[in-house]
């Protein structure tokens, strides 16, 4: 069994809800609530779900660009939680980040040439000439051109800035690297053509990727193992091809059936879940799910369920399964 | 046949910029009849939405211009209509949703004010009339405590509970054709489950004919019984849903259904289309796809191929299928 790069325990962030008169603490939003996962070296652990269940928030806290309220994070050995902030710094340098909006995530003031560069900068790697030498050579890894290195942002289209995204987190040759919906804006043809960089990138560089995307379709592409995640918990964890063939969680099956897939042919029993994602400010108890669960017992609403592995490598948190 | 509902024919939607004259929709003809969901399929700047817009003359003019075509609704030409007439179709005859249920409603009028809006300006119904038939419209889309929600605003409501009532707005004065533009793309998808499964029904129930706009090929297979598929303000290729998405036959709705990861099979590497959607105004002659096309011979690069008969209800616009 290859080795684990990446492990998480108890993994919290709560955002304090602050009102009255003087501004004090009236509630807190939880929005990572205790999920512990592992990612193995060169594997891409994918983790889904809908707006608002804690996955990008996940993503962030790792890196610690958003500070975890409580839990561990070892990363290739190393407790990250405690590491002071320059420490910590360095650290990024193993791992690093693709956000969604292309957009919004390159500095438009840049050329590309600069914003590639910057992280060598920052971690002061390299002269000058060589670092526009790496420059040059990544650009050609992510399918441009070194002549695009003088060009700015807004002069690519919105599949070649995520190319420039996907560079710029790889100028460290970084170990790990969390992409955050790194597809989800992009037009279907040129969806397509960045997974295949990913999935290529991955085995010419033995990156190892935590992929975080709502669109379960491109999970199962590109993931080896998913995760997925309802209101802030992870309810279900298992290699990519049993959580497709045999989904256990109710909220993951009613995802699935969710989905809807262009072959006219395919015949899905569908579960079309009753209502809206609860608060993630004033979460139902027990199970946070059984406000919307078809299966739904009585223990359900008072007792949460524990993440426990059913099968082997299948982890799933419902009281259906419980062997207790 | 009967009489379609809304017949479109050659239309022309032009924009004029600084970069000169973009041809965003170039000769594009649908059809809907009665009870039938098309759907217009595309990715980003091939003029799905330009036409949609055209349809209810909501492009902005400035710089956009309807340059040449019909736009035939019950046979009566939109395009040439006076905009007293567009206000009286807009909202009655014809109603529209859009993508971003947040941002099209107004959010200092209660739910019940703006459904019940469009009911008293085009029937003339009175206050306490068109509430009614709000809270009427509103229990019909599935939306609990109507009677509380019709004097709420819009921030109240979650996503999917907005396009909801975007739809019962829709609704209300029983339009014969429902334009639906990217409806369900900014929900998750249990809740696009649900707002397809309304969709469907309203559409069943009221015999509506629907012009479904959407980048999504499966929520096509879902919804739609005709499908339009556009690239680069042309229509490239059309038939019914079955044909479209198991025999296409143009060779950009093939890349398109091969490039989608699929839920039930697991695929090594993806198929990918090379190159990138073109800029709108960026035109080459010949073919549009070509530059994009793996199987592009010299033809294609010259001659734009004409949008002719594959089979039955089935038509390709490639020199490969001619």
């Amino acid at each position: 069994m290859a080795e684990e790069l990446l492990v998480v325990s108890n993994l919290k962030k709560y955002y304090p809800i602050t009102g009255g008169v003087l501004g004090g603490e009236v509630g807190v939003v939880k929005a990572v609530d205790d999920i512990s996962f592992s990612v193995k070296k060169g594997e891409t652990l994918g983790l889904v779900g809908e707006s608002g269940c804690g996955k990008s928030t996940t993503g962030r806290a790792l890196l610690r660009l958003i500070e975890p309220t409580a839990g561990e994070i070892r990363f290739d050995g190393v407790d990250v939680m405690n590491l002071k902030p320059d420490d910590m710094r360095k650290m990024r340098r193993d791992m690093q980040i693709v956000f969604q909006d292309p957009f919004a995530s390159l500095n438009p003031r840049h050329n590309v040439e600069r914003i590639l560069e910057e992280p060598l900068i920052v971690h002061g790697i390299g002269t000058s000439a060589e670092r526009k030498k790496k420059v040059a050579e990544m650009l050609e890894v992510v399918g441009l051109n070194s002549y695009h290195a003088r060009r700015y942002p807004h002069q690519f289209s919105g599949g070649q800035r995520q190319r420039i995204g996907i560079a710029r987190a790889l100028m460290l040759k970084p170990k790990l690297i969390v992409a955050d919906e790194p597809v989800s804006a992009l037009d279907v043809s040129i969806q397509s053509q960045v997974l295949n960089l990913m999935q290529d990138l991955q085995k010419d560089m033995g990156l190892t990727y935590l992929f975080i995307a709502h669109d379960l379709s491109v999970v199962r592409h590109i993931s080896n193992r998913v995760g997925v995640m309802y209101l802030g918990r992870i309810v279900e964890l298992t290699t990519s091809s049993q959580l497709y063939s045999n989904p256990l969680h109710p909220y993951t099956q009613a995802l699935m059936s969710a989905v809807p897939t262009p072959d006219p042919d395919v015949v899905r029993e569908r579960v079309i879940l009753e209502g809206d994602v609860p608060s993630p400010a004033n979460p139902p108890g027990g199970c946070t799910f059984h406000t919307r669960c078809p299966r739904v017992k009585d223990k359900c609403r008072t007792v949460r369920p524990e993440f426990q592995e059913i099968e082997k490598n299948h982890f799933v948190a419902c009281h259906l399964y419980n062997q207790a | 046949m009967s009489q379609p509902v809304l017949h479109i024919e050659n239309l022309q939607t032009h924009f004029f910029t600084d970069r000169g004259q973009i041809p965003a929709v170039d000769g594009v003809s649908i059809k809907v009849h009665k009870g039938e969901v098309v759907g217009i399929v595309g990715e980003s700047g091939c003029g799905k939405s330009v036409t949609s817009l055209s349809i209810m003359k909501l492009v902005p003019n400035p710089p956009g211009k309807i340059v040449g075509g019909t736009i035939r609704f019950k046979g009566e030409d939109l395009v040439t209509a006076s905009e007293k007439r567009m206000r009286e179709i807009r909202g009655n005859e014809i109603a529209m949703i859009f993508q971003e249920p947040m941002t099209s409603l107004n959010p200092v009028f209660t739910i019940g004010d703006q459904i019940g809006e469009a009911v008293r300006i085009h029937t003339k119904a009175s206050k306490k009339e068109s509430r009614q038939r709000a809270i009427e419209m509103l229990k019909k889309v599935g939306i609990p405590r109507a009677e509380a929600i019709v004097d709420e605003y819009p921030h109240q409501l979650s996503g999917g509970m907005r396009q909801r009532v975007m739809i019962a707005m829709a609704m209300a004065c029983n339009p014969e054709l429902l334009i639906a533009d990217e409806p369900t793309t900014a929900l998750d998808v249990t809740i696009q489950a649900q707002i397809l499964d309304l969709m469907r029904q309203l559409n069943r129930d009221a015999d509506t004919a629907v012009l479904l706009i959407t980048h999504d090929l499966g929520v096509v297979a879902q919804m739609c019984h005709r499908v339009v598929v556009m690239y680069a303000g042309k229509v490239i290729e059309e038939g019914d849903v079955r044909t479209i998405l198991k025999e296409p036959k143009h060779p950009y709705t093939i890349g398109l259904l091969n490039s989608l990861p699929k839920l039930e099979e697991s695929q090594e590497r993806l198929y990918s289309i090379p190159g990138n959607v073109p800029i709108p105004g960026s035109l080459t002659t010949g073919c549009r796809f070509a530059p994009r096309c793996e199987q592009a011979v010299d033809r294609c690069r010259q001659e734009m191929p004409e949008l002719v008969a594959v089979g039955e209800n089935h038509r390709s616009r490639c020199w490969l299928s001619v």
